[in-house]
């Protein structure tokens, strides 16, 4: 995994909540066996749409999401993170995400900043008054900055100690763990002879 | 935490799973059992040969082919090539690594949640983990079990693993008894609609009180099974004689001395009387009434008896605008009686009402009486099992003389990756969890139901409980 510690880039203003996995890629799209080839199924019944935000040549470059609360609800595809980091987004902001999602974007690399939704609002209304306008995502600083003079926004954003660790060094997690490896075999030693196993 | 402070259910199986736990990181919890198919493993099996890792214990895995697998004509190979090779990748894998699966055709194939309990694998106080979000399901027995993303299942398979950081408690408390014709799956969309979709975020979730412990197993699984529609991280229910009564005998349940401390230790299982939870919810089931969806997420949901809202009865701009958007995508009109709108097909199956229990449920109302005129039903078992059960009891044969179409196991119409999907504009009344857009076939409109309402609903043709059916002639 790549060390993400600060990014900037074209911010995309999703103006959605509840935006569930299924919207960001439909089951249809699920069916590759490997980990690339998923941006042409990403908010696939919303491309058609010409005035779907990504549609709009300013935005179309975009690697910041800026999307109502909620974000990532539903199925817990991790397909969803693939195609946004296959079309090429490295961070969501929103107000509020699903659990699951959450979870997977900080294991795939992609962040996950979760902001107040009036920080939300501001963003949306910066994007939308200067399409093609840059956001920067410092997870070392934990700062969303975007805008500039007295437009200027910067707004902290939170995101859990552990996984930002992990970001900033780009740790695998099954690495990490399999360091632990005398834990778990000690663990297993006191496993009640009841439960059950499958083989 | 004192040392005196009871503890809740959630937080006794967690404790006993805790592998490793240091300040200011999650835990690293042990898996007891690990459940695959073939939508969400293949990038995970391919990240452990990239890596040259193995399974680490193959013998707490368990395979089945589901989601994408067809319901007719399963006896030949899987026409749609995408389809066919996730398939084919998952027998690779499973034979590579030494996973047991269990492939179409054979006798314990099936919806992956309806797989587990029903082999007896799925047991009190265990924890569990599919890539799938109703692995909720299985927290119906007193254990810990949720969805997981593709990366956590190559940590799994890698290290039998997961880094968890302990979530919230919350009880929802259910008293009173639910009125007759009411089941597990009205009281779950009471309740989502009732706390909306996010409601649950953060929590693992205990349902108690006296309509939970009057629950079968079966209905005890649709409660949890929908939690994550309601955002909870899990559902849990303590177990209790109807658990292990369902469980006992099982092929892979434990027996002689094993049973006995396994019940023994089960009985452990319960919450704390002085134990506290970080949120209450309290609820009575004796006002509650059959339940459906109007909108495109669960907790835009209705009692049947009433009308579509209008995006002024909501309070919030949100709900309002998620109200405009979804009456435009479900084609429908604020102030009609939901009774009054037509269905196209009607859908009985999915992991959350594909049980023996539910198909008996909907032969019930079905028997003797006709499927509607421009209705289809399809009716799809969770399990081979189910199914062989079923025809045993000759419910198929109620089924075809109503005029359904009776199929193989699956995931099938809950989420359209086989070829049984919904038409664009195509209306559904569906026994499955989720009602989003285009969640069963681009531009379908999805009702979530219960059984009941399901059944009713494919004899008149519009939304309807059994209530509403004019009796069967003798
Ligand atoms: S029946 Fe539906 S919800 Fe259940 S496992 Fe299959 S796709 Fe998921």
């Amino acid at each position: 995994m790549d060390k993400f510690t600060t990014h900037t880039g074209v911010g995309v203003p999703l103006k959605r909540s509840n935006v569930d996995t299924d919207q960001i890629i439909p089951a249809v799209y699920l069916k590759r066996v490997t980990r690339t080839g998923f941006e042409d199924g990403l908010f696939a019944a919303w491309r058609n749409d010409p005035e779907f935000v990504l549609n709009n040549e300013a935005y179309a470059q975009g690697t910041v999401l800026v999307a109502g609360p909620d974000f990532g609800t539903g199925s817990s595809r991790e397909h969803a993170v693939w195609a946004l980091q296959n079309y090429g987004f490295k961070a969501v902001i929103s107000a509020r995400f699903a659990d699951i999602f959450r979870g997977n974007s900080g294991k795939a690399g992609l962040l996950a900043a979760q902001v107040d939704e009036k920080v939300v609002q501001k963003l949306w209304t910066l994007l939308e008054d200067q399409p093609g306008a840059e956001i920067t995502v410092d997870l070392e600083a934990r700062v969303v900055r975007a805008g500039s003079g007295d437009d200027a926004i910067e707004e902290s954003f939170q995101i859990d100690d552990y996984t930002r660790w992990r970001l900033l060094e780009g740790l695998d997690d099954i690495g990490i763990t399999l360091g632990h490896a005398d834990d778990i075999d000690a663990f297993e030693k006191t496993r009640p002879s009841f439960k059950p196993v499958t083989l | 935490m004192g040392k005196t402070q009871g503890r809740t259910l959630s937080e006794k199986v967690w404790d006993e799973h805790v592998v490793r736990s240091t300040a200011g990181e999650p835990d690293l919890l042990y898996i007891d059992l690990h459940l695959i198919h073939e939508v969400t493993s293949p990038q995970a099996f391919d990240g452990l040969r990239l890596a040259g890792r193995q399974v680490r214990r193959p013998d707490l895995t368990l395979a089945t082919e589901d989601h994408n697998v067809p319901t007719l004509d399963w006896d030949k190979p899987i026409a749609d090539p995408v389809s066919r090779t996730q398939v084919e990748t998952l027998r690779k894998n499973a034979e590579e690594f030494g996973v047991r699966l269990h492939p179409l055709g054979d006798i314990d194939q099936g919806i992956v949640h309806v797989v587990g309990p029903q082999l007896g694998l799925t047991q009190p106080g265990m924890t569990i983990v599919c890539g799938d979000s109703h692995t909720s399901t299985h927290g119906a027995f007193g254990a810990i079990a949720f969805g997981i993303g593709t990366s956590e299942v190559e940590h799994v398979l890698a290290t039998q693993t997961l880094t968890q950081a302990k979530p919230k408690t919350m009880a929802v408390t259910v008293n009173g008894s639910l009125p007759d014709g009411v089941t597990a799956k009205d009281l779950v969309l009471n309740l989502i609609a009732h706390t909306g979709t996010g409601g649950g975020q953060g929590y693992i979730v205990e349902y108690r009180g006296q309509a939970i412990e009057e629950l079968s197993m079966e209905g005890r699984m649709t409660i949890c099974n929908m939690s994550i529609e309601w955002g909870a991280k899990a559902g849990m229910i303590a177990p209790d004689q109807t658990t292990f009564d369902y469980i006992e005998g099982r092929k892979e349940a434990p027996k002689g001395a094993d049973w006995d401390a396994a019940v023994a230790h089960w009985k452990t299982l319960r919450t704390d009387d002085d134990a506290t939870f970080d949120k209450e919810i309290v609820l009575d089931a004796s006002t509650m009434t059959p339940f459906v969806t109007w909108g495109t997420n669960p907790g835009q949901g209705v009692p049947l008896g009433a009308s579509v809202p209008a995006p002024a009865d909501f309070e919030d701009e949100q709900d309002q605008i998620a109200c405009e958007k979804a009456l435009t995508y479900m084609g429908l009109e604020a102030g009609t009686p939901m009774r009054e709108v037509k269905v196209d097909t009607v859908f009985v199956g999915s992991c959350t009402n594909g049980r023996i229990e539910d198909l008996r449920l909907a032969a019930e109302v079905i028997k003797g009486r006709k499927v509607a005129a421009d209705t289809r039903l399809l009716v799809v078992p969770g399990s081979v099992r189910v199914r062989l059960q079923a025809e045993d009891e000759g419910l198929d044969v109620i089924f075809k003389e109503a005029g359904a179409e009776w199929r193989g196991a699956g995931c099938s119409m809950c989420l359209g990756m086989n070829p049984d999907t919904l038409t664009p504009g195509e209306r559904s009344a569906s026994t499955s969890n989720r009602n989003f857009e285009g969640r069963q076939g681009k531009g379908g409109r999805t009702h979530l139901v219960s059984i009941p309402v399901a059944a009713a609903t494919a004899v008149r043709g519009t939304l309807s409980s059994p209530a509403d059916l004019e009796p069967v002639q003798a």
